[in-house]
């Protein structure tokens, strides 16, 4: 704070300072906590709020373990939202070893330009961007079509192709930039040590690139997962009508039930699950919490 | 087993800069070879391109007979260390020897018993599971040298490995060096700047100035017989002196310079006429109160150091030039006092004339 002061005067010091206040306290934690106080209590007419029956209980909680239905959908988006990590792993990694060890240093600006660009677009018209190319009589079946690829038209908006390809899209560059840091500290004498010793390539990045990126695997992967886990936009979208996403129901809960109660409990409840599943994993795969920070 | 190593007039280009330029030199097996230069000569180079991470841009590099064109470093009968040793940090102390037979499919129970067998060679014993982050630079170094042991190469190259330790470390690894190359036989290949380790280590040396191998011999020879005023003046301290030859009688020259004309020897392929200068070493100078019947300078004595095992005298000749005398600290040799005036002399079989361009002084840092 003092360093602060010093650097730039007393007046811009408080001018920062309410101003982060006030977006941390008014529009993240009062926020929340209104929630989170509210899904303690029962969804009553508005005559009977402050009355005997407003009492504060899990019942909005229980909501959710007493229905197989919200149950499923959750396990679902757990499931697919890993599977999207997973993908957007996949794709992120030969890239992030590209762009790190590989490529030209006078490239890496254009190339990541390039992957900005996208960025810029608002992501509801991105969303709708896929809508269109992934359509039934759309430019990517068009194009496979005519390069005898295929031979009928995909049906890919069906189950949760469509809003796996959406989130896929939407956040592989969260896991890209982590792993192109995690990689590029990495000295490269040691990728030319492993050869040297003889190592093929799959096994110097099996036991000393994968090892030494694994942080920012990590912080890639917590990022691209609870995203994934907490959109609305995409699932939405790109639906099927047998894609469900747990947020959907969350938005079900508050905007056509008008239960904001309900609703709020399932919105911590996605939070805490998620939460606990992203430590088990972080477990399994022995990763601890101050190398995502890192 | 140990193989030799010919580099057939090997060039590297990088751009239009040539790195290495026509270096021809028959490494033999079981030798302790260094290359020896300042920084930016192409001794790297050279090693990368032995090693297969660099190809070159002309000639050819034969490892035991066997062109090498095409050879990946991973299928090269060599072991690099590189100058920061690379080990792999995540990996405990034997995982990291172990590392080279892991990639061959030894089995672990085999693996384990062969890291503990070499920790033993380089004298490192119940070191098997520590982090490498536990050890210290001196341990360090024998583990990158263990590891590299480990896939029994033939030919081990060495990136000035020893250039991160301390001063009483390095002399303390170079004996230990010495000895791992004189038990295993394997064919040491070594790159420094630094000529102390060359000259006590290796047995030959070839010295490098800007891409061109400028003498190879073994170190002695390397010392008292350098090829020319580069590797005159980058190995060892001198006394240089421009000047003229007047005429030579046997292997002896008469030399015209602004201190005095002096007695020398002629240097390989040196004839009258070409720009040559004289070198002569401060451990060959005496000093004497009365002028000798040659070769002999008046000098005032502007600065004596006390260096422990000698002292090094600093003196200015009638037409400034700063001269350097060595006396040995034995007691028996009378130190003199800085203002105090008195004749540098020497043997002109101590002396002698070379061409070619000096090394510049800052460069063999």
């Amino acid at each position: 704070m003092k360093d602060l002061v010093n650097r730039y005067g007393l007046l811009l010091t408080t001018v920062f300072a309410v101003l982060t206040g006030f977006w941390v306290l008014v529009l993240v934690v009062l926020p929340n906590i209104y929630l989170f106080e509210h899904s303690f209590r029962p969804y009553l007419p508005v005559a009977e709020l402050r009355g005997p029956k407003d009492v504060y209980s899990l019942d909005n909680y229980l909501t959710f373990f007493r229905s197989p239905i919200h149950i499923s959908v959750f396990v679902w988006t757990v499931v697919y939202s890993a599977l999207v990590t997973v993908i957007c792993f996949l794709i992120a990694y030969p890239l992030a070893y590209y762009l790190s060890k590989v490529s030209a240093r006078a490239l890496l600006p254009t190339i990541f330009l390039l992957l900005f660009i996208p960025l810029w677009v608002s992501e509801v018209l991105r969303s709708f961007a896929w809508f269109i190319i992934l359509a039934l009589k759309g430019p990517l079946n068009a194009s496979l079509l005519g390069l005898g690829i295929i031979e009928d038209p995909v049906r890919w908006i069906s189950g949760f192709r469509g809003v796996i390809i959406g989130l896929v899209y939407t956040y592989v560059l969260f896991m890209l930039f982590p792993l192109y840091n995690a990689i590029q500290s990495l000295d490269t004498n040691q990728i030319e040590a492993a050869e040297d010793l003889g190592a093929p390539w799959w096994r110097t990045h099996w036991r000393v690139i994968l090892p030494h990126a694994k942080p920012g695997i990590a912080s890639g992967s917590v990022m691209v997962f609870m995203l994934s886990a907490g959109s609305i936009l995409v699932p939405t979208l790109l639906a099927s009508t047998n894609s469900r996403w747990f947020t959907e129901i969350i938005q079900q809960w508050m905007f056509e039930s008008q239960d904001w109660n309900t609703g709020s409990a399932y919105a911590f409840l996605l939070l805490i699950l998620c939460t606990v599943f992203v430590s088990v994993v972080m477990r399994v795969f022995r990763v601890k919490l101050s190398d995502i920070a890192k | 087993m140990s193989a030799g190593v010919d580099l057939d007039n090997v060039c590297a280009d990088f751009g239009t800069f040539r790195a290495v330029d026509h270096v021809a030199v028959n490494i033999r097996p079981g030798e302790f070879f260094s290359f020896l230069g300042p920084s930016g000569c192409g001794k790297t180079t050279i090693l990368r391109m032995i090693s297969g991470f660099i190809p070159p841009s002309r000639g050819v590099i034969r490892i035991g007979g066997r062109d090498m064109k095409g050879q990946r470093p991973n299928q090269r009968p060599t072991a690099l260390i590189f100058q920061n040793l690379a080990l792999f940090p995540l990996m405990p102390v034997w995982e990291n020897i172990a590392f080279g037979l892991e990639v061959r499919g030894v089995d672990r129970h085999k693996r384990r018993a062969r890291a503990e067998e070499l920790l033993q060679l380089v004298d490192l014993p119940d070191a098997a599971d520590k982090a490498i982050a536990q050890l210290s630079g001196g341990q360090k170094q024998r583990v990158a040298i263990a590891r590299a042991l480990a896939v029994e190469p033939q030919v081990m190259l060495l990136d000035e490995p020893l250039s991160a330790l301390d001063l009483k470390l390095r002399q303390h690894m170079r004996a230990e060096l010495r000895a791992i190359q004189k038990r295993t036989g394997v064919t040491f290949i070594y790159i420094t700047h630094d000529q102390g380790e060359a000259l006590a280590m290796s047995d030959r040396v070839g010295v490098m100035s800007q891409g061109k191998l400028q003498q190879v011999a073994d170190p002695r020879e390397i010392y008292n017989n350098p090829a020319n005023g580069f590797v005159a003046s980058f190995v060892g301290e001198n006394n240089i002196f421009t000047g003229d030859i007047q005429g030579a009688e046997g292997d002896l020259a008469r030399f015209a310079t602004a201190s005095g004309t002096f007695t020398a020897r002629l240097g390989p392929a040196v004839t009258q006429g070409m720009k040559a200068r004289l070198f002569l070493r401060p451990e060959h100078v005496r000093l004497a109160p009365a002028a000798a019947s040659a070769n002999s300078i008046p000098v005032e004595v502007t600065d004596v150091a006390f260096e422990g095992n000698f002292i090094s005298i600093h003196a200015r000749d009638a037409g400034g030039q700063v001269l350097l005398a060595e006396a040995r600290n034995d007691g028996a040799t009378a130190v003199p006092a800085p203002g105090e005036r008195l004749h540098f002399t020497f043997d002109g079989q101590n002396a002698v004339i070379l061409t070619g361009d000096t090394a510049a002084r800052d460069a063999d840092e």
